[in-house]
């Protein structure tokens, strides 16, 4: 039998990243942000989420991916993690797709920096490479804070 | 009736309602060691209580009570018909001690020793048997030993334990006939159950009217959880939001019977929410009632005398705000014991009553709550608390030497302060007031403290009702809007276009505001959060306090005012100081809440390095006594130094050297579309011939290229006084202590350690009066 696994996944331009299905709460639409002043910059800001208020995470700039070109709205991934609620903030949503373990692979030696911290490794798909990234260490507050200390360099 | 025995009582008599089902369960299957332990429990919580709470006879008889049932749940006894007999009749007992203490607050006179002799015998004898004999003699004993030592035999009525008498009998069926009857409290006051033979002296019906009807405590009110509460609380909290918006979007039609209907759904929700708040509120005493021991205790420790009085212990406020208050109040009553009341001794020979009085006072007060912890003590000698400061280096001595002495007292909430000479184990435990004040401001609280030496002092504590949903204005500020909670708030200041450009001025670069004779500083929101500022006519001033400081928050506009509900923010976004939490808008967009306090501090207001008098303190002109001052600190010709009193002062600019003309022999400068004059502080000064003077004989030229310049008198008739620096700002009663020596000098004074020359502003202007003529010809 093979070992599969489900991943939600979405894209950042043409980068194609997956996430474990079952952290995934919901996907819903842009939803009108308000920035936060004075915050780490990967916080978009906060959007309301059916009387909830849930902080915004930009994966761009997360992953330090510059900012989207095209000028379109992003989609909200929303997670519930043992941090909270967080949104990431993503260009597009992808399929959930069934993964077989076998085709996985650790990630190469070359991926460096923050990258390197939240991609776990990739799935071999036929035709494009499924970038697995860890959910619960990328709304951790080290990795959020982090950027706050980079960005004030 | 005190809070605690109404706890007690609820929570008692829910537990012997479980027992009584319980012991049901327990004839079913006499070795159920789970039951056996959870009736046990339950004797043991009351038994607990009672004592605690001072119920003499129902401690004892729950503690005999408890010691058999002990035994029966180790399985060191077999639980017996007699056993549950004599159990039962406990229980009732306690019941009817407890309607008792309902009714006077009093456990009663009955002391049931009777059946506290059978549960022991039962204990003793190990409830051997179900036959007759062995339960017998305690029973027969009960008429021997009346309920109390003080009236024999025929004194007290027993009605209740009369129970316990009867003959264990014929086996399980009166089991069950017992629980029937006695679990009825009818039964009580009346004659004894049918089966017992009534003992002799039973006459008197007891006095205890425990008629069933009537609302008792146990029918009145419920236990509820606090969660549910919480999740009650949340769920008005969004139906206040929505409320919001269909409040805002009515207002956009032109039914008037959406209008009416949104009216009333408007009433419902304010109702329901101030309904709800009730729930979660509770009386101050809650935590009080504690203190009169803790300060007995604590006094005792001391060698000294205190008593305790309350005023509004039944002053209300939220549930987790109570919880919040508890160690701040604790520390502040074990302080006022330990450093604020002396020994008997000391005040006897102050003339004081040996024993000390701390009072607590709670009251409601502008939707707050009001709390003041108050003794009649030493006072906190600001001296004291200088030196101490001085000695930690929390202060310099410039800084101290510009302190008032109410200045000084506050120096008690400054982190690593601790005042007492020696440590004792009682406070001086590294939690210190700052702690206090700390915890009261999270919760959007304040402190502040009067003291007065040798007559005691007052803490005096202001906390929101609840935290849930305050009220709050709502801003707009670079094109975002913003939530200030209004407890926060003092007033709002509009300045027109027209006068923008005169409204704020610059103490030595820091903004500030003339509000009513006082020096306000401002603080540009936009600046602190970064924002892009948006476009704004007029000059919107939001007055507000942080702690003891008042500051006004520039904002692009000012929009409304809102209930609003408080939603926490997420742990990454807590390091941002300057936001309380966030909530939703009548739009359903998010807005975040100012902390006002956390503003001030990122603005450096509250910051002990900054130049605290221009910013910490109300800079007032003069105070009702006149003898309060604020003076300018400048850099006189020869590094001297010169105070000039601030109130004649009009405005403080700067100017690029190079701006400077001249007209005829006068320097002049273009000055809001007028000539004025400049006269160089050196000039106006009298020569002094001092070899300090003749060593510095080259004339001072300012260093930089930027005048600064106090500008005096208004519209056409001003002059500016040029001065090389201005180094601060002082407020205090100043003494002058030196004649003067020289021209345009009033005399001398000390401060900040060092000798300052005050400048005599009246002559000044005087002298230079042909020169204001001259501004008004041109």
């Amino acid at each position: 039998m093979a070992d599969l696994r489900q991943f939600c996944t979405f894209f950042l331009d043409d980068r194609f990243f997956g996430v474990d299905v079952e952290k995934v709460q919901e996907v819903i639409r842009y939803q009108v942000i308000t920035p936060v002043p004075l915050a780490p910059p990967v916080v978009r800001g906060l959007i309301n989420l059916r009387g909830q208020i849930v902080t915004a995470i930009d994966l761009r700039r997360l992953l330090q991916v510059e900012e989207r070109q095209d000028g379109r709205l992003p989609i909200n991934i929303v997670f519930q993690t043992w941090q909270g609620i967080f949104s990431l903030l993503v260009d597009r949503i992808g399929d959930v797709l069934e993964v077989d373990q076998s085709i996985f692979e650790r990630p190469p030696d070359t991926l460096e920096g923050i990258a390197r911290e939240l991609i776990q490794g990739t799935y071999k798909l036929q035709g494009r490479l499924l970038l697995l990234l860890n959910v619960e260490k990328l709304f951790s507050l080290a990795i959020l804070n982090r950027q706050r200390r980079a960005a004030s360099h | 009736m005190d809070e605690i025995i109404k706890e007690f009582l609820t929570e008692s008599l829910e537990g012997l309602d479980q027992l009584d089902t319980k012991f049901v369960a327990l004839e079913q299957n006499p070795n159920d060691r789970d039951t056996l332990a959870s009736i046990f429990r339950t004797v043991h919580t009351i038994k607990g209580t009672c004592g605690f709470l001072g119920f003499g006879h129902l401690e004892k008889l729950t503690h005999a009570g408890e010691n058999l049932l002990s035994l029966l749940r180790d399985g060191r006894l077999r639980f017996t018909q007699d056993m549950a007999s004599a159990l039962l009749a406990m229980l009732d007992a306690v019941r009817t001690m407890l309607v008792e203490v309902e009714r006077t607050e009093g456990d009663g006179e009955e002391g049931y020793t009777g059946l506290i002799e059978t549960l022991h015998y039962l204990k003793e004898s190990g409830g051997v048997s179900p036959t007759p004999p062995a339960p017998a003699p305690p029973a027969e004993s009960e008429p021997a030993a009346p309920p109390t030592p003080a009236s024999l035999p025929e004194s007290k009525p027993a009605a209740p334990p009369a129970a316990i008498s009867l003959p264990p009998g014929p086996a399980p069926e009166p089991f069950l006939t017992i629980l029937a009857t006695l679990s009825e409290p009818a039964p009580k006051s009346t004659p004894p159950p049918k089966p017992a033979p009534a003992p002799p002296e039973r006459p008197a019906a007891p006095p205890a009217p425990p008629s069933a009807g009537s609302s008792t405590i146990a029918d009145s009110s419920i236990r509820v959880d606090v969660p549910l509460l919480d999740k009650l609380m949340n769920l008005v909290g969004e139906l206040v939001l929505a409320r919001n918006q269909i409040l805002e979007y009515t207002l956009l039609q032109e039914n008037p019977q959406l209008q009416a209907a949104s009216q009333r759904l408007n009433l419902i929700t304010s109702e329901l929410q101030e309904g709800i708040m009730r729930t979660r509120m509770q009386p101050i005493n809650n935590i009080w009632a504690k203190f009169p021991r803790v300060v007995r205790d604590l006094a005792v420790s001391c060698g000294k005398q205190v008593r305790v009085d309350m005023e509004g212990k039944e002053t209300e406020l939220d549930k987790s705000l109570i919880e919040a208050m508890k160690d701040p109040l604790t520390h502040l009553v074990r302080n006022a014991v330990d450093h604020g009341v002396e020994l008997p001794a000391v005040r006897r020979s102050a003339g004081k009553p040996e024993e000390g009085c701390l009072l607590m006072r709670a009251y409601h007060e502008g939707g707050q709550v009001h709390i003041e912890i108050s003794d009649d003590g030493a006072g906190i000698n600001p001296v004291k608390l200088r030196n101490k400061a001085l000695e930690k280096g929390l202060i310099t001595l410039e800084r101290a030497a510009a302190m008032s002495d109410q200045d000084l007292r506050r120096l008690i909430f400054l982190a690593g302060f601790s005042t007492a000479e020696k440590i004792t184990n009682i406070s001086g435990r590294g939690v210190g007031m700052d702690v206090v004040k700390t915890n009261i401001e999270k919760i959007g609280g304040v402190i502040d403290l009067e003291s007065e030496l040798g007559r005691g002092s007052i803490f005096k504590i202001r906390i929101p009702l609840t935290l849930a949903i305050v009220p709050a204005l709502i801003i707009t500020s670079g094109g975002e809007r913003f939530a200030i909670p209004q407890v926060n708030l003092l007033e709002l200041i509009r300045i027109n276009e027209e006068q923008r450009g005169a409204a704020i001025e610059y103490v030595h670069s820091n903004p500030v505001y003339r509000l009513r004779g006082k020096l306000l500083p401002i603080v540009h929101l936009n600046r602190e959060l970064e924002l892009t500022p948006g476009r704004s006519n007029a000059v919107n001033i939001v007055v507000l306090q942080a702690g003891q400081h008042q500051f006004g928050l520039v904002v692009d506009q000012i929009n409304d005012t809102q209930e609003i509900v408080v939603k926490p923010l997420d742990k990454v976004l807590q390091d941002v100081p300057v936001f309380a939490g966030a909530t939703i808008m009548g739009d359903g967009r998010v807005a975040l809440i100012l902390d006002v306090l956390g503003i001030a501090q990122q603005a450096r207001i509250l910051n002990s390095s900054h130049d605290h008098n221009v910013g910490a303190q109300q800079l007032e002109t003069r105070d009702q006594d006149g003898e309060r001052q604020t003076l300018l600190l400048v850099r006189s010709p020869g590094n001297g130094r010169l105070a000039i009193p601030l109130a004649p002062v009009s405005r403080l600019e700067e100017f690029p050297a190079d701006q400077v003309e001249s007209a005829g022999e006068v320097d002049v400068i273009q000055y809001r579309g007028q000539i004025l004059p400049l006269i160089r502080l050196q000039d106006i000064l009298g020569e002094r011939r001092t070899l300090d003077r003749l060593a510095h004989a080259e004339p001072d030229v300012p260093a930089s290229n930027l005048l600064e310049v106090i500008v005096f008198g208004d519209g056409a008739r001003r002059v500016g006084l040029a001065v090389d620096e201005i180094i601060d700002i002082v407020q205090g009663i100043f003494e002058i202590k030196g004649r003067s020596t020289r021209h345009s000098v009033a005399g001398t004074l000390v401060i900040q350690g060092r000798v300052t020359e005050l400048f005599d502003v009246q002559g000044f202007l005087s002298q230079v009066e042909p020169l204001l003529a001259m501004a008004e010809e041109a």
